[in-house]
């Protein structure tokens, strides 16, 4: 088995508020030179074949429509 | 377990830490001939607390009237249940979440939800509306904020997510809450009468199946301290965690068991709430007189290492415990599966009258039911009258010299006044198809039945007039409940309470409890709607001293046609304004009081309970028989805001000549524009109606419906405020949700 | 008589009142999810609700319960089908709709009585209306705001607007529902079958429901 993370963000284009929130609150708190905050899923999974986590990231653990996807070996 | 349990035997001072009193103890160790084991304590220091024994209220709760011709279920059981015709009934009950949503507003307020809608179906009906009572701090407070925010989503996160209708309720803002968030909800179920199910456990041998969520750490709280010794601090993920609500599995217990009761497959029906398992099975046990053994061992668990205590105390929600007659679990578990919900038997029940907790092949627990449930020792309180004032005297944000114009804005942009629908449009009002009369339409929400009929319910609760009276303030909070019933047309069947106070320890707050439960005994008898069950949430008050004292009242009133339920909103151009009612308004105490800094009054007037019934009864009956446009209770902020908010719910202005009383001078001009009291009505109708509703009630009145602006006649002077500013001043909450 | 069927899946909420609306017009069932027969019925209903809690993202795993695989079929043959709110959002994720559905702009969940222009009527379900024609219904969802992208939005089948500068969630081109190209499937995020009573609300949403009726009666 293989532990494999999978980081879904929305596409870029695609209007994320609550990024946006959070890109404002954080100056508010005093941390300033932020930019480009985008939230997103993490997916943690076992698997016996890594090869087929880009399939299973299209058909269902993300929506290539609206989200891009990146599967990292934990 | 690692040890035997009773190799290593918690001491009294784990008992106190727990909760209890080493007098308690001393008395748990009586019961038992022997000292208890780290389960049995963990056990008893939960059903001995006060949230499960009730141990400094119950006594004044036994004053409550709770007999009616139409009660159909009392309090005692998970919810309480009003006949409302052809068989069906209406269940319901509030319930606090307090303390939880102190910690953390989202879960706090979203499983309060999750809570009392389990007590709701638990009985066998189906939930069809959810109200809601919160009170924070002054919003200028980003604490209070948070609260707000985290509570709001929470509420609307769970009910719209379960697919129950959030229909009404209330928000108040007031310093004393600022340490001490309330967030009470109030839920109501439908069923069909003869099929509620009550959860005494009963047949020796049947079956006790638990089904619903796996059981983690949640919500364990103070029984941590049991904990084995090896739980150091650096383990973190072993420490209790906060209950973590999931609505979707809810949704399908819900499902589940209202299916299961369907198809007649259960003996008896409890929710895992507070002390989960642990009070669940003992008080099956104790209602049906019998005893339960329950194995902890095939309790399917979240985390793997959890110890035979912690499954028994641990608060995981959306679970539910039957009984079911060995023959049938296997139905009862195919029907489990059906809706992907995990059902497991877990025990038995027995003829021993003791709850046996087993792990395995050994037994880790043995107590008599009746000790768990029955004895724990009752308090007297010690009520005493405070002599010094409790409460700051609340800062003014109103110049002394305000006019009417500036003071009528200046209260319709109160926190405490100010429209409700940036919370409410949060909410799903729509599901289930039954709401007729939607938040901010009428003072009450309105529900239809299956019969034809509705009912109507509201919560109420200003706990600052509580603070300034804690007897006759809490009349008029009844009063304010079935006042609002009465605009919609509604006649009150029952009543659910929920106590909000202080350390009833200390003999002030114990005084405030005694004389509001005295004011909700009094105000429920003169008004024949009798409480059908509650709940009380004490301690609420940390270093800056106690919440005000805050009864929320929740109550369920019917309609015998739904196409006739009142409206606030004033509806036809040149209809006649009048305020009806037995109305005499004060300014100490009140809204307007507030804002202008004045300290709360020792006392407030007494009120002529009898003359407010009455008038509620002829103003429903005119709402009954469509001769009113509309119906308003003047509540908070006093008459003139209650004829603004009429105003703004038609969208139409209106014109008053108040000459008469200007010529009293302007010290009665300010009571009776901004003073609060029970008992007064804003309504309008046709010239003719206006003129029969006399014949049965005090009447004045006011003016007439039209315009685009409010505008007073006060003699010489004259007020306007143009709709428009009227909707600015009262929109103030819509920055809080940005 | 028409047959509508309304598919449950756990966690639908508006099944029923998809139900109890589409009985005012016609014949009304529930589906349940795991079963893969449509049982014969004329039209489906996707109802709302939060499908298999909306966990992962709104609409996607109930895409792959059994009756959708039928209900991909049924569409594909030309069936008639319509997806409310989740229902909506179910369909998209299952391609029978272009486009998808992102949390509101004002991340909350809103609900509100709004006016529905009608875009086309050249749906199985808007025949009954008029282009122009502004329905009162009300919505309620979190995640509502309609997305395709900027290439595809000239070929879209637009078949609701939000009126009167009422966009409750930031939808491109104020989109509060969609056909596919053959005007068989719609979706929208407006709930239709909440506006079928005077007594609850208006009684505007009984004309998508009256629409599939015409639609499925042979001139």
């Amino acid at each position: 088995m293989a532990r494999v993370r999978v980081l879904v963000r929305p596409k870029e284009g695609i209007l994320d508020p609550q990024g946006q929130a959070v890109e404002q609150a954080l100056p508010a708190l005093g941390f300033s030179g932020v930019r480009n905050v985008h939230i997103g899923r993490l997916i943690e999974l076992d698997v016996e074949d890594e090869a087929q986590v880009p399939e299973m990231c299209e058909k269902l653990l993300a929506n290539t429509l609206i989200e891009d996807f990146e599967v990292v070996r934990a | 377990m690692s040890a035997s349990p009773l190799s290593a035997l918690p001491t009294v001072d784990d008992a106190v830490a727990l909760g209890l009193t080493r007098d308690e103890y001393a008395l748990v160790c009586d019961e038992l001939d022997r000292a208890p084991n780290q389960v049995e304590l963990a056990m008893f220091s939960l059903l001995w607390s006060e949230h499960c024994a009730y141990k400094h209220s119950k006594k004044l709760l036994r004053t409550l009237p709770t007999e009616g011709p139409r009660v159909v279920m009392g309090p005692g059981e998970n919810a309480g249940a009003v006949d409302v015709g052809d068989g069906l009934a209406i269940a319901f009950k509030v319930e606090s979440h307090n303390h939880p949503s102190a910690v953390e507003p989202f879960q706090g307020a979203a499983t309060g939800v999750g809570g009392i809608l389990r007590d709701i179906f638990a009985i066998g009906a189906r939930p069809i509306a959810v109200l809601d009572s919160l009170r924070f701090g002054e919003p200028s407070s980003a604490r209070s904020r948070f609260l707000l925010d985290g509570a709001v989503s929470g509420i609307g996160h769970y009910g719209n997510s379960i697919g129950v209708p959030t229909v009404g309720g209330e928000v108040y803002f007031e310093a004393p809450y600022e340490q001490n968030c309330l967030v009470n909800a109030m839920a109501l179920g439908l069923a069909e009468a003869r099929k509620m199910i009550r959860s005494a456990a009963a047949g020796v041998g049947n079956v006790l199946v638990l089904f619903g969520a796996s059981t983690g750490r949640d919500g364990i709280g103070g029984a941590s301290v049991l904990a084995s010794a090896e739980l150091g601090e650096a383990d973190e993920d072993k420490r209790p965690t906060v209950q973590v609500g999931d609505p979707f599995e809810e949704k399908k217990l819900l499902e589940c068991s209202l299916e299961l009761l369907e198809r007649g497959l259960l003996v008896s029906l409890q929710d895992l709430g507070a002390a989960g398992l642990t009070s669940s099975a003992s008080e099956m046990a104790s209602k049906g007189g019998v005893g339960v053994e329950i194995d902890v061992s095939l309790v399917p668990l979240r985390e793997p290492d959890l110890e035979p205590f912690e499954v028994m105390v641990s608060e995981s929600q959306e679970r539910m415990l039957c009984v079911v007659e060995p023959g049938r679990v296997d139905e009862v578990l195919a029907l489990c599966e059906k809706w992907d919900v995990h059902g497991t038997a877990i025990g038995s029940v027995t003829d021993t009258g003791r709850v046996v907790v087993r792990d395995g092949g050994t037994v880790v627990g043995d107590m008599p039911v009746a000790a768990l449930v029955d004895d724990c020792p009752l308090y007297d309180l010690e009520p005493a009258r405070p002599s010094a004032p409790l409460y700051a005297t609340p800062a003014g944000t109103l110049s002394a010299d305000a006019g009417p114009r500036e003071t009528l804005l200046a209260l319709l942009a109160s926190p405490n006044i100010a429209s409700r629908l940036p919370l409410f449009q949060q909410y799903d009002w729509i599901v289930q198809s039954r709401t007729v009369r939607r938040p901010e339409e009428a003072d009450a929400a309105v529900l239809r039945l299956p019969n034809g009929r509705a009912i109507a319910t509201s919560i109420d609760g200003n706990g600052r007039r509580v603070a300034c009276d804690p007897y006759w303030g809490t009349v008029g909070v009844v009063l304010e409940c079935a006042s609002n019933l009465a605009c919609a047309g509604a006649e009150p069947l029952g009543t659910t309470n929920n106590l909000n106070f202080g350390n009833p320890e200390k003999p002030h707050i114990a005084w405030q409890l005694t004389e509001a439960v005295r004011g909700i005994g009094d105000a429920c008898r003169a008004l024949d709607a009798p409480i059908v069950g509650g709940n009380v949430s004490l301690y609420n008050e940390g270093a800056e001293g106690p919440i005000y004292p805050t009864p929320v009242i929740g109550m369920v009133g019917e309609i015998p046609d739904p196409s006739r339920a009142g409206r606030l909103g004033f509806a036809s151009e040149d209809d006649v304004i009048a305020f009806a009612g037995p109305f005499r308004p004060r300014i100490p105490g009140s809204e307007v009081a507030k804002l202008r800094g004045e300290p709360l009054p020792d006392g407030l007037p007494e009120v002529d309970v009898a003359a407010v019934r009455a008038a509620q009864e002829a103003i429903r009956d005119a709402v009954r028989a469509g001769e009113l446009s509309n119906a308003h209770d003047i509540a908070e902020g006093g008459l003139l805001v209650a004829v603004a908010e009429c105003c703004l719910a038609g969208d139409t202005g209106a014109q008053l000549d108040l000459g008469r009383a200007a010529a009293a001078g302007p010290e009665l001009v300010d009571r009776l524009l901004f003073g609060e009291a029970s008992g007064g009505f804003v309504v309008s109708g046709s010239e003719e109606a206006i003129g029969r509703l006399r014949e049965r009630v005090d009447l004045h009145r006011l003016g007439r419906v039209g315009g685009d602006a409010l505008t007073v006649a006060l003699g010489g002077a004259t007020i306007e405020a143009s709709l428009a500013e009227l909707r600015e001043a009262h929109a103030a909450l819509a920055p809080l949700f940005p | 008589m028409t047959t509508f069927g309304v598919i449950r899946f756990p966690g639908s909420c508006d099944e029923v009142d998809a139900l109890h609306a589409a009985r005012r017009v016609g014949d009304a069932k529930l589906l349940w999810h795991k079963d893969r027969d449509l049982h014969g019925v004329d039209a489906v209903i996707v109802p709302g609700g939060f499908s298999y809690g909306d966990y992962l993202r709104v609409g996607a795993i109930a895409r792959f319960s059994p009756v959708m695989e039928s209900v991909a079929e049924f569409a594909r043959a030309g069936g008639l089908v319509l997806g409310i709110c989740n229902g909506f959002q179910v369909l998209c994720e299952a391609g029978l709709l272009p486009g998808a559905l992102l949390p509101n702009l004002e991340r909350r969940f809103i609900c509100r009585q709004l006016g529905i222009e009608v875009v086309s009527n050249d749906t199985a379900w808007t025949s009954a209306c008029t282009p122009g024609d502004v329905l009162s219904i009300p919505v309620k969802h979190t995640s509502g705001r309609y997305y395709v992208p900027e290439d595809q939005l000239a070929d879209l089948n637009v078949v609701f607007r939000y009126a009167h500068d009422g966009n409750p969630n930031g939808s491109t081109n104020d989109i509060a529902g969609v056909a596919n190209a053959d005007g068989n499937v719609v979706g929208l995020m407006p709930h239709p079958e909440h506006a079928v009573d005077p007594l609850t609300g208006s009684t505007d949403g009984l004309r998508l429901f009256e629409s599939a009726v015409r639609e499925r009666v042979p001139a």
